[in-house]
């Protein structure tokens, strides 16, 4: 996989466009078990992100993903925000300075970006939350020769199956058994997150010749 | 969706302004930010007090930055926590040099926003401690408990002991031990609508009503048949009880309303609440019945009870 500097930001911008797109499905996830406000929190989290970064120019991509977790942290607010504004922080700083990522640093800043969550929601696998889709996606870039399309369907596969879990965090843990049944917002945002990046991939790919 | 407002975008900004133009010579609002702060903060040697949260819990929480309450209230868009950024310069603002207490509801978005915002001024040097309230006894495990309108009785205790030069250790401390003696739970009867999405939160028939909900009309522990208040006084009551000991004991009562009930309706929940603490034999020293952390425009409400001792009854006056 290629990511560049340049890719890592159509990536950012890709996302933010189809949080966009997809604000009342998420939000309307969220209604069924939470409280109806994550396609909002997200899609406005992500313009911010947009007006922050379209226009400039970086050298890493650490330094553009921090501008992204700056931004979601002071944007996005709920549970969404500083769980995603964490997980951006920690792997930008394993990005930083490097103005194309290895397919091993790119599992490493996943990592890094996993263990944010983790200990900031105090949340593990399983509990019918985002890490339910970061971990498996961390799985399979570990493998090496990582291929976007792959880690997207890896997400997709595990945000499906987060409809089968009872939640154990957020506001869905408040429904206990009757949260089953229905998907995890967080879960299916950061499956938009893993699908966007096969979109910058590929366009990246095309730039490049 | 039938609201007095403009647009759905800023209603945040609006509410602001209109309360600071309620009360100037009380609050004043942080440049560009939704912080509320009182209009002499910072105020040298007393410890400053932060709480916040999703908006749409009006008169919770910037309604009570004042004397004797509140030093700042970091406001979120509704019903969502605020940023990191926003609680960070609250707690700049309001630092007399003696550091600030953070009173926190158990929402997971309020509870890790804070957080962060404590760790970014603990890097700043600023002594911060926080409180989390966890109130709500619908939810059996403590450790999950929300936050919910006994969050107030922290306010105002706190705030009370802050005014009088108590330190911030002392009042983190007398915080915490109104946090575990206070005990809430709601009853609703219509769903608030978060103007964002323009639809109701839940959906309850003609004649139901939720036993248990949260603040954001989460659901409740039951779902039934909508009774008399008196038959929903005693049930409130009887669940409440399971948590706490109040015979022979010095209580605060609160009869809150969720944002759409009248305060007609709040006296006669209150006179059958009252009643039975009575037989039980409590000594109800203060009791509050009005609007104090309401849902928007949810209808119920919710019925809290904070065990007192002499420190807790001295604060609370
Ligand atoms: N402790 C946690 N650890 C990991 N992920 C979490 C945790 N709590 C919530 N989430 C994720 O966040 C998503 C909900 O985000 P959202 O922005 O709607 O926050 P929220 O709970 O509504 O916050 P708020 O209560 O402040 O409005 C969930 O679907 C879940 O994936
Ligand atoms: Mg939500």
């Amino acid at each position: 996989m290629n990511l560049t500097t340049e890719t890592a930001k159509q990536w950012l911008l890709a996302a933010g466009r189809d949080m966009q797109e997809n604000k009342g499905y998420l939000s309307e996830l969220d209604q069924a078990i939470g409280d109806g406000d994550h396609g909002h929190n997200m899609a406005r989290g992500f313009a911010e992100v947009e007006k922050k970064i379209a226009s400039k120019t970086y050298d890493d991509v650490g330094g553009v993903v921090k501008d992204a977790s700056m931004t979601i942290i002071s944007k996005v607010g709920g549970a969404a925000g500083p769980l995603y504004g964490t997980a951006f922080l920690k792997a930008s700083g394993v990005w930083k300075g490097k103005a194309e990522v290895s397919d091993e640093e790119f599992a490493e800043g996943l990592k890094a970006a996993i263990d944010g969550i983790a200990q900031r929601g105090k949340s593990e696998q399983g509990q019918k939350t985002m890490l339910d889709v970061w971990i498996p996606v961390l799985q399979e870039a570990e493998k090496g020769n990582i291929e976007a399309e792959q880690l997207a369907q890896t997400a997709k596969e595990a945000m499906e199956k987060t409809e089968g879990i009872e939640a154990k965090k957020g506001r869905a843990a408040y429904l206990g058994e009757r949260s089953i049944g229905h998907l995890d917002p967080g879960a299916y945002s950061s499956y938009l997150l893993f699908e966007a990046l096969v979109e910058a991939i590929e366009a990246g790919g095309e730039a490049n010749g | 969706m039938k609201k007095l407002i403009n647009q759905t975008d800023d209603i945040l900004d609006e509410m602001l302004e209109g309360m600071v133009a309620a009360h100037p010579n009380e609050i004043k609002r942080l440049a560009e930010t939704n912080v509320i702060v009182r209009s002499n903060a910072p105020i040298k040697g007393k410890v400053g007090l932060v709480s916040g949260g999703g908006s749409g819990h009006e008169p919770a929480h910037a309604g009570y930055v004042g004397h004797k309450l509140l030093d700042a209230a970091v406001c979120g868009e509704v019903f969502t926590s605020p940023t990191p950024d926003q609680v960070y310069e609250a707690i700049k603002a309001v630092d007399g040099g003696v550091g600030v207490l953070l009173i926190v509801k158990n929402y997971s978005g309020d509870v890790m926003n804070f957080d962060m915002a404590a760790d970014m001024a603990k890097d700043e040097g600023i002594k911060v401690e926080q409180v989390i309230i966890r109130d709500d006894v619908a939810i059996a495990n403590p450790e999950d408990r929300r936050g919910v309108a006994g969050t107030i009785f922290v306010h105002k205790i706190a705030g009370a002991a802050a005014e009088s030069g108590k330190s911030l250790k002392d009042i983190a401390e007398l915080a915490q031990k109104t946090a575990d003696n206070v005990f809430s739970m709601g009853v609703s009867l219509s769903p608030s609508i978060v103007p964002a999405s323009g639809k109701p939160g839940f959906e309850l028939k003609e004649d139901e009503m939720e036993i248990g909900t949260g603040i954001h009309g989460e659901q409740g522990i039951e779902r039934k048949t909508l009774k008399p208040a008196d038959e929903i006084a005693e049930e409130l009551v009887q669940n409440l009880l399971k948590h706490m000991d109040i015979k022979n004991s010095r209580i605060a009562l609160m009869i809150n309303g969720q944002g759409s009930t009248p305060l007609m309706e709040l006296y006669i929940m209150n006179r059958k609440v009252s009643e039975l603490l009575n037989e039980k034999q409590a000594e109800i020293k203060k009791t509050f019945v009005g609007e104090y952390m309401t849902s928007i425009e949810m209808a119920g409400c919710s019925v809290s009870i904070l065990k007192l001792d002499d420190e807790l009854e001295y604060f609370l006056h």
